[in-house]
């Protein structure tokens, strides 16, 4: 296995009168290589408080979050993040952009631009290497965060909601995008999303997280990806019995938990 | 029952009088975003009033309604900017009034920048460096400098010491707080990111939060040397024997109010051209500003 999430909880402290709060209460979650582990819930589930634990930014509670073996003590680039937006650098082109992680690890700029053009040329921006990021679509800045990310060659490529600020055309088109390329770097993926429809498509595995305490609530295994990859079209997959069935119930478990809650 | 017949439209036309323009506005032509506050071009207004202004000067002058020492003629003020570029003031070269004042100002501002930047982003990124900073920046920071000037020729004498460093420290307040300001610029996805590839505090900071802030900090640079030119004659009203300062604050003990507005309009123009100077570096380094 990849990475090990082992019964952590994260609370926050009882302040001004109010009790102490469990944002995560004892997750246990494992992503095995080349997962594609989707995490969805209603906001306030503890959906970004269990990416940051991953990536290093919160330190849990209790519980621990084990990578190959040893224990994650801080942010690293095994673990590089793709945020909804506001996340590139608006002085540096988009090659520079994508070369990023790679000179802060102190690769020189040669090999750095060689590695990011290859990931520019996946990613399909070819063309555009020289281009001011601010001059780019939403959709192609995502791509931009997308190469950045994997410029690093993370071991587990951590994704908060990375199509939640697209417009919906351009994210069908960026999800097939993002599950060809998980094919061919073969990555592991943890991918955030408010979308039922977003997460059954593109997971393998879908957590279904619920509010107050945070928590994974339901847990599905996925096969349309495959399918999908497999050479059926996107649409086609989305509109099968199979898939509408699957997202009318998660729904139902969402809507569920969140009266159980309120 | 006659207003019940009238037109649909009618209802949303302006209203006419003079408060017409308070109460709605007309719709845009295409290209223009409708509502957008204060948008259209300025330029040509602009020239008309400077214009309109030295033609008022000229026109009052002329027809005699104020004595020439309260207000020389626009063309007296021409003539004695003729009379001291080929014959100096005070038996100084004009270039050296200005070379001196200029130095002054300019020495102070990148004194004011070398020390003020490094501890704007400290005060920024440290609560501990904020701590100790932020009460005496605070403290001296509204006083006036003629306020203090005292205190620093008696801790400095009347040399050039006291003179620059009275314009320092006057330039020295708003580009520390403009940089510790501009410490927030970055977006927390920003430096998330960063950290997330592996980066170090200081890589973040030299990568991602310094280039963040530099449109706050040339913004706080173009209003530090502001506020320098106009600590400048303050500086220079002790024991200077060159200077623009000194050259006005002499003429006006002389009554040679022609030199006065002279040596103004010369600080002005200088301001003036340092700022469309900093204005165009703007758009060089930071042509990103706003946009992401």
């Amino acid at each position: 296995m990849a990475l090990e999430v082992q019964n952590a909880s994260v609370v926050y402290p009882a302040a001004a009168g109010r009790p102490p709060v469990e944002a995560l209460s004892q997750i246990d979650l494992t992503l095995d290589e080349h997962d594609f582990v989707v995490a969805l819930g209603a906001s306030g589930c503890g959906k970004s408080t269990l990416l940051n634990l991953i990536a290093g930014f919160l330190a849990p509670s209790s519980g621990r979050i084990m990578l190959d073996g040893a224990s994650v003590t801080g942010p690293g680039a095994d673990r590089s993040v793709v945020f909804q937006k506001h996340a590139l650098l608006p002085w540096l082109d988009v090659r520079e952009n994508v070369a990023f992680g790679l000179k802060l690890q102190g690769k020189g700029r040669q090999a750095a631009y060689a590695v990011a053009d290859k990931y520019i040329d996946l990613l399909g921006l070819k063309g555009f290497e020289s281009s001011p990021v601010y001059a780019l679509s939403g959709g192609m800045q995502q791509r931009v965060g997308i190469a950045r990310a994997l410029t690093c060659d993370p071991r587990v490529l951590l994704m908060d909601e990375p199509l939640g600020a697209l417009d919906a055309l351009t994210r069908e088109r960026a999800q097939e995008l993002i599950l060809r390329i998980w094919q061919q770097t073969a990555k592991t993926v943890f991918f955030i999303t408010h979308s039922v429809e977003e997460a059954l498509f593109m997971g393998t595995k879908l957590i279904v997280m619920s509010p107050r305490p945070g928590r994974v609530a339901h847990r599905f295994d996925l096969g349309f990806s495959r399918q999908f990859l497999d050479g059926t079209p996107a649409r086609r997959v989305k509109a099968s019995a199979e898939f509408i069935e699957l997202r009318e119930e998660v729904l139902r478990i969402i809507f569920a938990d969140e009266e159980e809650a309120a | 029952m006659s207003e019940r017949t009238e037109p649909e439209t009618a209802r949303v036309a302006p209203r006419s009088g003079v408060f017409a323009w308070f109460a709605r506005s007309r719709p845009t032509r295409p290209g223009e975003t409708y509502g957008v506050p204060g948008q259209g071009d300025t330029l040509v207004l602009s020239l008309l009033t400077i214009a309109l202004l030295i033609f008022v000067w000229w026109a009052v002058t002329a027809a005699g309604l104020v004595k020439p020492l309260f207000v020389p003629s626009p063309l007296a003020i021409v003539q004695k900017f003729a009379d001291v570029w080929t014959n100096g003031f005070t038996g100084t070269p004009f270039w050296q009034h200005v070379a001196i004042s200029a130095a002054r100002v300019f020495g102070a501002f990148l004194l004011a920048c070398a020390i003020g930047i490094p501890l704007g982003l400290a005060m920024g990124m440290s609560p501990v460096m904020r701590g100790i900073f932020d009460p005496p920046i605070e403290f001296y920071r509204p006083i006036p400098p003629l306020a203090y000037l005292p205190l620093m020729i008696i801790w400095f004498g009347i040399g050039e010491t006291s003179k620059v460093l009275l314009i320092f420290l006057s330039v020295f307040a708003p580009i520390a707080l403009g940089a510790r300001a501009g410490v927030r610029s970055a977006a927390i996805e920003q430096i998330h990111a960063a950290y997330s590839f592996g980066a170090t505090r200081w890589q973040v900071l030299r990568r991602v939060i310094f280039p963040s802030a530099m449109p706050e900090i040339l913004t706080a640079m173009r209003i530090g040397i502001g506020f320098g030119w106009t600590t400048l004659v303050a500086a220079e009203m002790v024991a200077a024997t060159k200077g623009i300062g000194y050259m006005v604050l002499t003429a006006s003990q002389f009554l040679q109010t022609p030199t006065v507005i002279m040596g103004i309009v010369v600080i002005a123009a200088i301001a003036y051209a340092f700022d469309m100077l900093m204005r165009f570096l703007e758009r060089r380094l930071v042509p990103w500003k706003g946009k992401m």
